[in-house]
């Protein structure tokens, strides 16, 4: 294998990886916390205007570390900077 | 594939570029100011009042009311900054529902300056509230040894208010993209609504955190 078909191959199944590997964490923990906030809210029903805000702002603090894994793989996949790389050398040559 | 609309120059002179982003957002403020100075114009404290004014004034007092609930007292005060944050990034997602709109929140450029106001103005407001000492001192809390620590993390948030916003539209813009070359029929439109409803949580989140961290800065969460 020449180095273009090592660096294609790679960047695809570590983006793959990333995506994979990376969300399991987050859908474990956006999982475990509207289930504890369901339980928050059927024992305090009046409580539900703070606990619904607070539950976003942590589902969202939570599901930033998956997008930043998905940025990761787009950037792998779409603007690969070895990529780039190899194919400015090719072209330059 | 483009990934974000910085790519789709329009015009180019020398070094000066005019993609799509920057034509979008001028686009969209363009809508909104006068948009607002349309409803302003005629302002009534009648029984009766416009419909417009009616929906400028839900906006308002809602978004005073959800910068109280997270534990700023006086809202008037930084309603000005995290009103246009909102209004702002919430009209930019809203426009997806138009084809062939692509959002200028979809572009790191966008996010990193919305970000870099809200790292600019949140020593602004916890200088004008608490002075410089007071604000300065935050940073030693709870001992001296958290310093290297407290400053990462302003750095960091502000990295990840950047990167959560552009990822969440961009990714919405991308499944749709893929989705149209495997499923176009239905499944798109579904998709479509979804990107609407993540547009909104992240205009909300977006103002929701700049708020908490000047309640933070401000000390005023602490009293």
């Amino acid at each position: 294998m020449d180095n273009t078909t090592i660096i294609a191959a790679a960047s695809i199944v570590t983006a793959g990886i990333t995506m994979g590997a990376g969300v399991l964490g987050p859908a474990m923990g956006q999982g475990r916390a509207v289930a504890s906030a369901l339980t928050s809210l059927a024992q305090q029903p009046d409580a539900a205007p703070t606990i619904t805000r607070t539950l976003f702002v942590g589902l969202a603090m939570i599901e930033s570390m998956a997008i930043y894994c998905f940025v990761v793989s787009m950037i792998l996949l779409f603007a690969n900077p070895f990529w780039n790389h190899v194919i400015a050398a090719v072209a330059s040559k | 594939m483009r990934l974000s609309t910085d790519q789709l120059v329009l015009w180019q002179h020398g070094f000066v570029k005019l993609n799509a982003t920057i034509v979008t957002t001028w686009a969209l403020m363009v809508v909104m100011v006068v948009g607002a100075k349309l409803t302003t114009r005629s302002l009534a404290t009648d029984v009766t009042i416009s419909r417009w004014q009616c929906a400028l004034e839900i906006l308002v007092a809602g978004i005073a009311k959800q910068i109280t609930d997270v534990g700023l007292a006086a809202p008037r005060r930084y309603i000005a900054f995290l009103g246009t944050l909102f209004l702002f990034i919430a009209t930019a997602n809203l426009f997806t529902i138009l084809p062939g709109y692509e959002p200028p929140t979809g572009s790191l450029s966008t996010t990193t300056a919305l970000a870099l106001c809200v790292f600019v103005a949140v020593p602004l407001f916890g200088i004008g509230q608490r002075g410089w000492r007071g604000y300065l001192n935050s940073y030693l809390q709870p001992t001296v040894i958290m310093l290297p620590f407290n400053i990462i993390s302003e750095l960091s948030r502000t990295l990840a208010l950047a990167v959560r916003l552009f990822g969440n539209m961009m990714s919405g813009t991308m499944i749709l993209g893929i989705l149209l070359t495997v499923t176009p029929l239905i499944f798109p439109v579904a998709m479509s609504a979804l990107g609407l409803l993540t547009g909104m949580v992240q205009a909300y989140i977006f103002t929701i955190l700049a708020t908490v961290y000047i309640a933070a800065a401000t000390g005023s969460r602490d009293s």
